[in-house]
């Protein structure tokens, strides 16, 4: 029966075009998955690759390239009371007693002079400070590691002056040009050499601006979070309120940077990139985070708390000031950090506030001239000197280490203290 | 004399009239009985304290900011200054060498002038300061007695401390309302004061940009702040190369995460994302400076573009859209997660793959917040300085090479307020009406997005 074959043939032929017709299905389902496993792994591996290569040169950064001698004060050379050296201008006496001399003396025997020019020209101020700490240093024979000159440095690397690449080679296989662990990275100021600088000038410069910032930012936040969560009345003024923190959290960083350059700087004209105008400028920034935060957190609380509050006779302020608040405290606590840990990174609203002079030694207060963190790295990395390109690397360390144990702190402060409700 | 000691003096004021105001309410509690009292002691404290504080320190906050002015001004008419050059910078730099001499004698001096306006300096120093003092201790204390003499068993010291804290949580809420209107106010004064230099048209669609900060101010060269080729840059790198990255990474990671990762990968993989847009942007412009851009320039150079250059908007831009990947896929996520399940539940019972599903069914709902995810990503690129300042360039030009250096808005007001030009020059005044585009256009941008998104999720309720 050719009709019935013919009928028995169509969904067999269908059924074979539906089977290559799934496979093609299932085929385009596997893409689209590995597609999106790809977006993923993509994502992923940029960030570990920009972790890693980080990491790697600043490793080298936390190092720097040092001169190993030996300067024997027993022998008189240096004529100085060790009594002298307790007072303010200790350093000064040294100068005068000559021990700048000495150090290229001493060095200049030990490795010979065109390697003794090479010295970083205050590596004797490091003796010098060894020789204050401990003056009963003066009657012995010292072992000091002397920093060398940025030049040096990028001869020990293999780059730079193609004339000193030899005497390096020389002296590193000698034993006596080394590259060391410079603890001293972590609490000295910019400098003009990469051999010279260190981090924590613009480390406190931070630490002063985020205590403004967080000093301003928290109260100011967690009040407006309060007032419009549970007190606003629902008319125009509260619209204009939440409309304006909507905004303020979206506005770019960097206007922020022109609101301070043409209101603060203005009436403070003498704290030009001074810790508390900066401080003030990104604290106008992380309000809203905290308002949006702390609103969402004091949101979570349960009305029955409230209810019950007012039901044993609390007035409104203190139902929401000696319970709600509280209650939603870890909630608020991590917007915060969230919010500072961004504030820390920021860097452009500083720029334009003037906190990218040069400044070579710590801040006293949050008055005076500094730098931060994130600056200092800008700076840095438009150094020609490629000994800079690695410092810049330690200081992107250092700075990810505080966010990640800022951020840390938030994730922890949510998984121990949020409750679910 | 040091500023803190009248903040000092205030918290040491309040302290002592809280502990006397609740000692004095205690005895009411004692003489009366618990009934008979209106507020707790501990209120009463806060009452008398808030009197003493609240006016003595803002007075004292005041006397910090007006006191250096009035310190000069009386340092200034000293007989010791009449050597003073009469005005300039190196008579600004005198002054505060000799108010730094003042504080700290060891203080490093490089004019010999500044030596001797050293005890004026001391004595207007120490007469303000003592004036400062007098003024804060005499408003503390009338503003204690004077809630102190209020205090009574049935007086209602709590009401009034919860009128004030009503007070200070709406003066907190203002805060964020005078920050706007400080940031247009200061943003629409100066970009005024632009526009009389150079007229608005010239500004807008002009295709010329060099400005001169160290030019003449008066000269203001009209034709050379054409701006267009910012906005092109701004829009190229922002827009264009940025969420070219973005979109289809971001996108993609959020149907995965959401739709096919297993639970505990997703667990990681999402926090992981979101380090991503916690990096600091000055560590992906020193990314993109050092180690993207070389890579495009060797890359444009080998497939035969001569002009690829060290600094690229392609650089920039890649690097940017890395960094907004987390933005676009968690709010790609956020609008897919709000597409009702039974839709979802009814394409997969009709025998549509997973893949089918998202493409025919998940993603044509979720558009609409996924569009407008894209805006806020696209608002937060164009805002984007950093990576831009560090690799994209300064060079305005109008091209679709991605391979060249290319500026932007942002470089564009770092580059004009970072020098040393004065605030009537016309590059200057120019980065303020960079910064309005700026904020107009980010703001109607998120004005749309959030717009989009509410009405949206209304669709759905």
């Amino acid at each position: 029966m050719p009709a019935s074959a013919n009928e028995g043939a169509q969904p067999d032929r269908d059924l074979a075009a539906s089977a290559t017709r799934l496979k093609k299905r299932y085929a385009a389902e596997r893409r689209f998955r590995l597609l999106g496993l790809g977006a993923v792994l993509f994502s992923l591996g940029v960030l570990a690759f920009l972790l890693i290569t980080m990491s790697a040169s600043g490793v080298a950064g936390f190092q720097r390239s040092e001169l190993q001698t030996t300067i024997d004060f027993s022998a008189g050379t240096l004529t100085v009371d060790p009594a002298q050296l307790q007072g303010d201008d200790a350093i000064r006496i040294l100068e005068a007693a000559g021990l700048k001399e000495i150090v290229s003396y001493a060095a200049a025997r030990s490795v010979g002079p065109d390697a003794a020019a090479q010295l970083a020209p205050d590596a004797w101020r490091e003796v010098g400070n060894r020789l204050i700490a401990d003056p009963t240093l003066l009657q012995q024979q010292v072992a000091v590691s002397l920093p060398v000159t940025d030049d040096m440095a990028a001869a020990l690397r293999g780059e730079g002056d193609p004339a000193l690449r030899p005497l390096a080679r020389r002296l590193h296989e000698q034993g006596q040009l080394v590259r060391a662990w410079d603890w001293g990275f972590l609490s000295r100021s910019d400098a003009t050499h990469a051999q010279a600088v260190g981090i924590w000038g613009a480390l406190k410069g931070s630490l002063f601006t985020m205590a403004v910032t967080l000093a301003l930012a928290f109260p100011i936040g967690v009040l407006s979070a309060v007032y419009l969560e549970e007190y606003a009345p629902r008319n125009r003024w509260t619209e204009l309120i939440e409309i304006s923190i909507n905004n303020l959290a979206a506005v770019p960083s960097i206007i922020f940077g022109l609101l301070g350059l043409a209101v603060f700087l203005t009436i403070f004209p003498n704290w030009r990139s001074a810790p508390l105008v900066g401080g003030m400028t990104l604290a106008l920034m992380t309000m809203p985070v905290i308002v949006i935060s702390g609103r969402n957190a004091i949101k979570a609380v349960p009305p029955s708390i409230r209810d019950a509050a007012l039901g044993v006779g609390s007035s409104r302020v203190q139902v929401v000031f000696h319970h709600v608040l509280p209650l939603a405290l870890p909630g608020i606590l991590t917007g915060t950090i969230i919010g500072m840990a961004r504030a820390l990174g920021e860097t452009a609203p500083l720029l334009m506030i003037g906190m990218r002079a040069f400044v070579a030694s710590p801040p006293d207060g949050v008055t005076s001239p500094s730098s931060v963190l994130p600056v200092q790295i800008f700076l840095w990395s438009d150094e020609i000197d490629r000994g800079f390109v690695e410092r810049t690397s330690a200081a992107i360390i250092v700075l990810l280490a505080f966010l990640l144990a800022m951020n840390g702190l938030a994730i922890y402060l949510r998984n121990r203290f949020e409750k679910r409700w | 004399m040091s500023p803190a000691i009248p903040l000092l003096l205030v918290l040491g004021l309040g302290v002592v009239s809280w502990l006397m105001a609740r000692a004095r309410a205690r005895t009411f509690l004692v003489a009366a009985g618990p009934r008979r009292i209106h507020s707790l002691p501990g209120y009463h404290g806060w009452f008398v304290a808030l009197c003493v504080a609240v006016p003595a320190g803002l007075f004292a906050l005041a006397w910090n900011a007006i006191s250096p002015g009035l310190i000069i001004a009386e340092v200034t008419n000293h007989p010791a200054a009449a050597q003073l050059p009469a005005f300039g910078i190196n008579r600004d730099a005198i002054l505060s060498e000799a108010r730094a001499l003042a504080f700290d004698p060891g203080a490093p001096t490089f004019n010999a002038v500044s030596r001797a306006l050293v005890p004026a300096f001391q004595s207007a120093n120490l007469k303000f300061g003592t004036i400062g003092i007098i003024i804060t201790l005499v408003l503390g204390f009338a503003g204690g007695s004077a809630a102190f003499l209020r205090l009574r068993p049935e007086f209602t010291a709590r009401t009034q401390v919860e009128r004030f804290i009503m007070a200070a949580l709406l003066m907190a809420s203002m805060v964020a309302v005078l920050t706007t209107f400080g940031i247009l106010a200061s943003l629409m004064f100066e970009t005024f004061r632009f526009f009389e230099l150079v007229s608005p048209l010239k500004f807008l669609f002009g295709t010329h940009w060099s400005p001169d900060p160290m030019s003449a101010a008066g000269a203001a060269d009209g034709d050379s702040y054409g701006a267009l080729p910012l906005f092109w840059g701004t829009i190229y790198i922002g827009a264009i190369i940025a969420m070219l990255v973005a979109i289809p990474l971001g996108l993609m990671s959020a149907i995965y995460l959401t739709q096919y990762a297993s639970p505990a990968l997703r667990k990681w993989a999402k926090p992981l994302l979101e380090i991503l847009a916690g990096v600091p942007t000055v560590v992906y412009g020193y990314f993109a400076a050092l180690t993207v851009a070389p890579a495009i320039r060797d890359f444009g150079q080998a497939i035969g573009i001569g002009s690829a250059s060290s600094e690229s908007a392609l650089a920039a831009g890649l690097v940017m859209g890395i960094m907004i990947i987390p933005f676009v896929s968690s709010m790609a996520d956020d609008s897919i997660a709000a597409v009702p399940h039974a839709m979802r539940d009814g394409s997969l019972a009709m025998g549509a793959t997973k893949y089918e599903t998202i493409r025919r069914v998940l993603v044509p709902a979720a558009l609409p917040g996924i569009v407008a995810g894209v805006m806020l990503a696209v608002s937060r690129a164009i805002g984007e300085t950093m990576i831009v300042v560090m690799a994209a360039g300064a060079t305005a030009r109008l091209t679709a090479n991605p391979f060249e250096t290319m500026t932007t808005v942002t470089f564009q007001i770092v580059a004009m307020l970072t020098g040393e030009g004065s605030f009537d020059h016309p590059a200057t005044l120019s980065a303020f009406a960079l910064g309005m585009v700026l904020f107009l256009v980010t703001l109607a941008l998120n004005f749309i997005a959030l717009r989009v998104v509410k009405r949206f999720r209304e669709a759905y309720e």
